[in-house]
């Protein structure tokens, strides 16, 4: 199947008064109809400027670049602001992490729904209207008519999460990106609504690039998954590929960090990562790991080449993978910062 | 909503009621209005046969009822300088400065939002300080001194605009810029202060990602929601112009209710003085019961459940 | 907060080299209160003025109330027909107006001190009452603020001043009486946020008095904006005196007041108008420097800026 976005070596820099932050460090990757990508990482680790430069929505003063961002034969680099916006909310929609803000207050549910397609197609406001109710039923929402003249204010969190995502579906988007979309809500409601984007992503086959810090979440519907750590994707392939077998510490120790049900006794010390994420400011060099890693060498400072697993999965780690060096990873070293 | 209206229905009232009181308190309670009205040379027989003849030897308590009591029915006694019901000398001089104030805020609001939206879509650009020097030397510069420079340049140097009274159009353009300029510096920065607040808002990324377009995105996205608080500023800022306009009409000799007041004031007409006091003050209580019912309706967090 | 250093050495020993030489609170403020233009040029305007109206009876060449009818309406020294003799000419009594313009800028900052310091009194304690003690107390309060806030003040103040006779002490104290609104409104919502806050619990629930709570945890957290809001009435006081004055209902004659003299030449506008624009310029020059040191202050104390 075709490729329907295209990255490689995308960089977002922002010019800050102590040096240029260089957020995003020249990252590839392909999402294909049908195909749900997970990028996933901490904060600050580059996700979301990801996702925000795909769309063009960054902010003012960051500067992006790359050597492809092509969507289905768009150049996106090229591609003029009137192009971009025709893109946006018709071909690429995006579903923001918080449903409590990115509805505006002084219109209805209804008359921001409609908006969305009527920016995009010339049809008359009754079949958007029609449109709009028949999305709010799909995503799960009932009384949907009635729900149309109701303000953002009068919806609980995951109710406007689902209008949202309704409202991303109405210019039918061949790409759709959803940034940390449950983490704003309850628990419970988290696992609505991924299930909700998945069968939607299925049913009109589209593709998704889901962006999340959560593993829980990735495990249950990625197809691809791509780790980032402070600009950098560190490991990237197929979802059963990466949780088989990651390649890299810092995958490895993301998955100490989650409990395994059955596997994880009751009590038993999760793993976590010790230190910080280094500063993006100015020069970097060099495994921006390597300062959290146990399995750090001199080497880790040079360069380090992109290398492809038996299995195909890439990774950005000059090691061998050791199955004994994975548990060293989830005890913290004491005295260490 | 209507226990909301009503609420501050009866707020309005209640306060009506206590600057009625207070301005009453005050006018009869700082000197002898009877020797006031009297005159100079006027000796203690005089005085008193005034004293008599106003009821002004009565209780304070039942002067301000029998006020009161007629003020309700739109009666606000006599004049005592022109000798007319004091409701009819008001009510003349009123359209003049209602029309001044309209103009003066429609100035002010057309020169101040553009200009408050224009400097927060770009914050630190010359838009931004041309909008800022504006804003700082409106707010430094006294109005009535600000007329007198405007009539040097228009009346004397340029002779394009009348200096004083109040018969055409033209009489009113000074007095309008010169009202409008003292209520713009506020309403431009709250302008500027709610638009940065709200393009750094999620919907209006949501809007842009939606894929609408510039224009529609500051102007039905973040303006709608930044005007809020506007509405509110400009109904309260067109009750202190009009209480403001007695500077203004007495430069430009614009026969209004605040040149009546002024001259009022200098002939002793307490109950002209009293009358305009509380027609000023139901402007300002007007205005701002407007602009909450306003603010309910352009708010609909306010306005439903 | 000077002695924060030796604190954070004391609690963590581990500390990094950079944070223990990290400025002060106090030295990040002074470093913002250098950096912020506006700040110090009003600071220093208004310091200057203030220098000048201080020294009035050494600077001024003249005794301004001495009248000389045979030099009326001299031109200032930059006048084709101007001297050096009185640098910025003579009023329409052949006052030198250098000499008025100096002791002016006495009645102006007095009245606007004054009227500040007695609303400010009034407001402050009003709003704080409000916010600390709220239920009934605020809802008075608030209603005395709308009520207020509904008189004209430029006629409410115009009618008492003509009543009362317009000397100096009657004008500062009817604008002292009438401004104290934005005080109460801020203050108040102030006192609101902080009766809140955990360590005004804390101070309530070992027991602290209800006065040292307002004195010791409440005051010193509205300082900022009391003074910012002190420097905005000051600045509203001195404007609003200067059109009462212009009105002829303020300050009167011969009083060397800064709108008595744009008044006085308004009588000249025609032939004389920088006996308007001398005057007029001062008082936007002193309402400027105010405003933008209240600003400046306000800018530098803003919580986002804090750090």
């Amino acid at each position: 199947m075709e490729n329907i976005l295209s990255v490689r070596g995308l960089t977002v820099d922002i010019p800050l008064a102590s040096g240029t932050l260089h957020a995003v460090r020249g990252i590839d990757f392909d999402v294909k109809r049908g195909e749900t990508l997970c990028v996933v990482g901490e904060s600050g680790s580059g996700k979301s400027l990801t996702s925000l430069a795909i769309m063009g929505l960054l902010p003012k003063q960051a500067q992006r670049s790359a050597r492809v961002l092509d969507f289905e034969g768009v150049d996106l680099q090229t591609a003029s602001n009137r192009d971009m916006r025709k893109l946006r909310g018709d071909r690429i929609s995006m579903i923001f992490q918080e449903p409590m803000t990115s509805l505006n207050p002084a219109y209805t549910i209804g008359d921001q729904l409609i908006e969305a397609l009527l920016l995009h197609r010339k049809v008359p406001k009754s079949v958007a209207r029609e449109r709009a109710i028949e999305l709010l039923e799909k995503v799960g929402i009932t009384a949907a008519a009635n729900r149309m003249k109701q303000y953002p204010h009068q919806l609980s969190g995951g109710l406007r999460q689902r209008v949202m995502i309704a409202m991303a579906l109405m210019g039918e988007p061949d790409l759709i990106i959803a940034d940390e979309p449950t983490t704003a809500l309850d628990v419970t409601i988290q696992a609505q609504i991924l299930r909700l984007l998945k069968d939607l992503q299925r049913e009109l086959n589209m593709a998704m690039i889901l962006i999340t810090h959560d593993l829980g979440v990735v495990a249950r519907v990625a197809d691809k998954v791509a780790i980032m750590y402070a600009g950098e994707m560190v490991e990237a392939g197929s979802a059963a590929e990466v949780f088989t077998s990651p390649k890299h510490p810092y995958t490895r120790g993301l998955l100490n960090c989650i409990p395994v049900p059955g596997k994880t006794a009751v009590g038993e010390h999760l793993g976590s990562i010790p230190g910080i994420v280094p500063s993006l400011i100015g020069d970097v060099a060099g495994c921006a790991f390597r300062s959290r890693c146990d399995e750090a060498t001199a080497q880790c400072a040079s360069d380090i080449p992109v290398r492809i697993s038996p299995a195909g999965h890439l990774y950005r780690c000059v090691h061998d993978y050791d199955r004994s060096a994975s548990l060293s990873v989830n005890q913290p070293k004491s005295g260490e910062a | 909503m209507l226990v909301y209206t009503l609420k501050r229905l009866g707020l309005a009232l209640l306060v009506t009621f206590a600057v009625s009181v207070l301005s009453f308190a005050l006018l009869y309670l700082s000197g002898d209005p009877a020797a006031a009205i009297a005159g100079e040379t006027a000796n203690a027989d005089d005085i008193e046969a005034v004293r008599l003849h106003y009821g002004l030897d009565r209780p304070l308590v039942v002067q301000y009822g029998e006020w009161m009591f007629n003020a309700v029915r739109g009666d606000f006694g006599e004049s005592y300088y022109f000798k007319l019901p004091v409701s009819q000398l008001v009510a003349e001089r009123l359209s003049v400065t209602m029309l001044l104030g309209i103009c003066g805020i429609s100035f002010a609001l057309l020169t101040a939002v553009p200009l408050g939206v224009a400097a927060a879509v770009r914050p630190n650009s010359l838009v931004d300080r041309i909008a800022l020097f504006l804003s700082v030397m409106g707010q430094a510069m006294p109005s009535f001194w600000f007329g007198l420079v405007l009539i040097v340049l228009f009346s004397i140097k340029l002779r394009v605009l009348p200096p004083s009274g109040s018969d055409s159009w033209q009489n009113f353009v000074m007095p309008t810029i010169v009202l409008g300029y003292y209520a713009m510096p506020a309403i431009m920065r709250l302008t500027r202060a709610g638009m940065l607040d709200v393009l750094g808002a999620d919907y209006v990324r949501t809007a842009r990602a939606k894929g609408a377009g510039e224009f529609r995105v500051m102007f039905k996205h973040a303006l709608r929601n930044a005007i809020i608080p506007v509405v509110s500023l400009a109904a309260v800022q067109m009750g202190f112009m009009l209480g403001g306009s007695i500077v203004v009409e007495s430069i430009f000799a614009l026969h209004g209710a605040g040149y009546l007041a002024w001259e009022s004031i200098g002939r002793n007409d307490l109950p002209t003085v009293q009358a305009l006091i509380l027609v000023f003050s139901m402007f300002y209580i007007v205005f701002t019961f407007l602009s909450d019912l306003l603010n309910a309706w352009l708010d609909p967090r306010m306005r439903v459940g | 907060m000077a002695n924060t250093t030796e604190t954070m050495n004391t609690v963590a020993p581990k500390v990094e080299p950079e944070v223990l030489s990290s400025p002060t609170p106090r030295q990040i403020l002074l470093t913002k209160i250098l950096g912020h233009k506006g700040l110090m040029f009003g600071a220093i305007v208004l310091l200057t003025i203030f220098l000048m109206a201080l020294f009035a009876p050494l600077l001024a060449p003249y005794d301004p109330y001495h009248q000389d009818l045979m030099h009326r309406m001299i031109p200032p020294v930059w006048d084709a027909k101007g001297s050096w003799e009185n640098i910025l000419g003579t009023d329409h009594l052949g006052r030198d107006y250098l000499s008025r313009l100096l002791y002016g800028a006495r009645i102006s900052l007095a009245i606007g001190a004054i009227a500040a310091l007695i609303s400010g009194i009034i407001g402050t304690s009003m709003g704080v009452a409000a916010g600390y003690f709220g239920g009934r107390v605020d809802a008075c309060v608030t209603f005395l603020i709308n009520v207020r806030l509904a008189m004209p003040v430029v006629l409410v103040a115009l009618a008492v001043v003509a009543l009362f006779g317009g000397s100096l002490q009657v004008v500062i104290t009817v604008l002292g009486l009438l401004l104290w609104d934005r005080f109460a409104v801020v203050m108040r919502s102030a006192t609101l946020q902080l009766r809140s806050m955990e360590y005004v619990t804390a101070a309530k629930a070992i027991g602290c008095s209800t006065k040292r709570i307002l004195f010791s945890e409440i005051m010193p957290n509205i300082a900022n904006s009391l003074i910012v809001i002190v420097t905005l009435e000051m600045a509203h006081a001195i404007l609003l005196e200067a059109a009462l004055s212009f009105l002829g209902l303020g300050v009167q004659p011969p009083t060397p007041s800064w709108g008595l003299m744009v008044s006085e030449g308004k009588q000249m506008l025609l032939f004389q108008p920088w006996m308007i624009a001398i005057p007029g310029v001062a008082l936007f020059i002193l309402v400027l420097a105010i405003n933008l040191l209240g600003d400046g202050l306000r800018d530098v104390s803003a919580p986002e800026n804090r750090n």
